[in-house]
């Protein structure tokens, strides 16, 4: 930037884009009236444009009917773009192998000689030279397959090299599109899969189908969208889920002591799970009878032991009956 | 399944190349619309603005209800009307009670939002109300001067962003070679306070001074408004370096032999390479040259003649 001087003032002058900042003046009150105030900017504004004018109007200037014309200088105030910088196209695969090759561009004659009527003719368009199409008799060979239609034959040929070439083209374009360079007034557009044997032209894909589709396919790669181009502005897609932990399998303290008791828990849940089939019953029941007698000969000898004041009836019923239970039990 | 989508007209065609990508970009488009709710100062506001800015701007009229440019998910409806319209830069309006008189101007990038400043308007004075000689009234479309007072639009983030969103909206077309006699405009932008500007529409008054340099006088033609800074949000530090982006533009290879001369115009130096006279061959060769050839060719190959005589004849 220039920098204006005005005594002991200081602006700042950017002719490329007419504008000037005073960036030293400070409004020291806010008590002032408005129109004051209004008064005031217009008085500073008015500083600061001739200031813009000084430099403007010392230009070279080249005489012109409506006017001096003046060069204005690039502006120094730099500001951002409208749209990203053109993108250079890639180049086709016909122009990657002519490239390989050391192929060069030829210009063709527009007027070629016609054979069949001996005359020069236009090379492309209506009543061309050597028009394959327009050739009205095709002599039979003795090596024909008689059922066959040379005619269809040729117009079959002439589809397939034009589909070919229409293919080649979406490729070359998608490849285009890849970089970003696709021509302006060209546009990909995404159609939907005719289901085979219907008539009914392809759906076009609703908005919402693709907002739907364009959320899968985000997260559909092997990454999860990790190294997909971003949008400008995009953040990165954050972890949804878990990662796998593994415990140390090295016996210890703390986190050492985790995996083993991991896995008995684990062992512990299937056992109890399938306890049937491990289970001894003959050998419980005599454990938990011999238990049971255990407890009742403990529970008799302390009720002899403290409830002495107490009639023994009740005790000798308990005897017998323990000893009708035990040998059952036994 | 892809399809190829061409432009089916030549008009079309042309629409699209104008809105393609440039290396030199010539002007940005604004525009203008509001959400459900205006105000009258709002609409007076978008209006005028786009007054100034007629060549370039596209107004809205409707509501537009699903916009809140500073929330996400909010911007999407503003990124299709910038694409729809090929603008990039809006003013957004909107009325509410916790934002009385709001204007939003924002700008774009790749018909995304790139940043974003919210003002709310303040003693807002409309254009018909300037009383002022009419012939002054600036010519539609004219490059402005502006002029920023104040230190804020140095020292703060917030005043500096919206200085360079405001050079952005109204410095019109960027120009190699302007006309002197259009010069009729500016723009006063003042800091009052490190939240407030004063913004004001100035005509230009060329008056002699005796010098090249005329003595200028501005006029008041409105609007004028005070701006109080709101929510600001700055661009994404990555795509501000790709916005910035510049083509480096190569210097001209010399042309050789040219010179420009002030009194002459364009010389040119001709060379002729070495003509090599002395192998040259002669148009015709003189008789004697050939009468001599004709002997010998006589004494060495009268057979040959002979035989040639004889297959004519049979």
């Amino acid at each position: 930037m220039d920098m204006e001087m005005e005594g002991e003032k200081i602006f700042e002058v950017d002719l490329g884009n007419l504008m000037a900042s005073d960036s030293h003046h400070a409004f020291p009150s806010q008590q002032q009236s408005r129109v004051e105030l209004v008064n005031e900017c217009l008085q500073k504004g008015t500083e600061l444009v001739q200031a813009i004018a000084d430099s403007l109007f010392t230009l070279p200037s080249t005489e012109d009917i409506d006017g001096p014309l003046v060069k204005l200088p690039p502006p120094t105030t730099k500001l951002p773009r409208e749209k990203h910088l053109p993108r250079p196209k890639p180049p086709t695969k016909w122009e990657a192998f002519a490239q390989k090759k050391g192929i060069k561009n030829r210009k063709k004659d527009k007027v070629v000689f016609d054979e069949q009527s001996g005359t020069w003719k236009r090379r492309h368009g209506y009543d061309r030279a050597n028009d394959e199409e327009a050739i009205p008799i095709i002599e039979a060979k003795p090596t024909d397959d008689p059922d066959e239609d040379p005619f269809a034959k040729r117009r079959e040929n002439k589809k397939g090299r034009v589909d070919k070439q229409e293919k080649n083209r979406l490729q070359n374009l998608k490849n285009a599109a890849k970089f970003g360079a696709l021509p302006s007034h060209v546009q990909l557009a995404a159609t939907s899969l005719p289901i085979t044997g219907t008539q009914a032209a392809p759906k076009k894909a609703t908005k919402d189908e693709l907002g739907n589709v364009a959320g899968i396919a985000a997260t559909a790669t092997a990454s999860g969208g990790k190294f997909d181009k971003k949008l400008p502005g995009e953040k990165p897609a954050q972890h949804k889920g878990k990662y796998r932990k593994f415990l140390p399998v090295a016996e210890g303290t703390g986190i050492g002591s985790m995996e083993r008791e991991q896995t008995e828990k684990i062992l512990n849940k299937i056992m109890s799970k399938n306890n049937h089939d491990i289970l001894n019953v003959n050998k419980a029941v005599t454990v938990h009878n011999v238990k049971k007698e255990k407890n009742r000969k403990s529970d008799k000898s302390k009720a002899s032991s403290s409830n002495k004041l107490k009639p023994q009836k009740k005790s000798f019923k308990k005897k017998g009956h323990a000893k009708k239970g035990n040998p059952k039990a036994q | 399944m892809l399809e190829i989508k061409t432009a089916k007209t030549r008009r079309v065609r042309r629409e699209l190349e104008k809105r393609a990508p440039k290396i030199i970009e010539s002007g940005k488009k604004t525009l203008l619309l509001h959400g459900t709710k205006s105000s009258a100062v709002l609409n007076a506001v978008l209006t005028q603005i786009y007054h100034l800015k007629k060549q370039s701007a596209v107004k809205y009229s409707r509501k537009n209800d699903n916009i809140n440019p500073f929330e996400a998910g909010g911007e999407t409806s503003l990124e299709f009307f910038s694409l729809k319209t090929d603008c990039s830069l809006f003013l957004y309006g909107s009325h509410s009670k916790k934002r009385p008189n709001n204007l939003v101007i924002g700008r774009t990038y790749d018909h995304h939002v790139y940043d974003l400043v919210e003002v709310g308007i303040e003693n807002f004075k409309a254009m018909e109300s300037f009383i002022y000689d009419k012939k002054l009234a600036p010519k539609e479309g004219t490059k402005p001067f502006m002029a920023f007072i104040g230190e804020g639009f140095e020292t703060m983030i917030q005043l500096k962003h919206l200085k360079e969103v405001l050079i952005d909206l109204f410095r019109g077309e960027v120009v190699e070679n302007l006309n002197l006699a259009g010069v009729d405009r500016a723009y006063i932008c003042t800091a009052l306070s490190p939240t407030k500007v004063f913004f004001t529409h100035c005509a230009l008054r060329l008056k002699k001074s005796g010098t090249v340099v005329p003595r200028m006088e501005l006029v008041e033609v409105g609007p004028s408004m005070d701006m109080v800074i709101r929510r600001t949000r700055p661009p994404n530090e990555s795509v501000r370096k790709e916005a910035m982006r510049t083509s480096r533009d190569k210097p001209k290879k010399k042309e050789k032999n040219v010179k420009k001369d002030p009194i002459e115009g364009k010389i040119g130096n001709v060379y002729i390479p070495d003509q090599k006279i002395g192998e040259m061959a002669l148009p015709n060769k003189s008789k004697g040259v050939k009468r001599e050839r004709r002997e010998a060719k006589r004494k060495s190959g009268s057979d040959e003649h002979a035989s040639k005589k004889k297959k004519e004849d049979s």
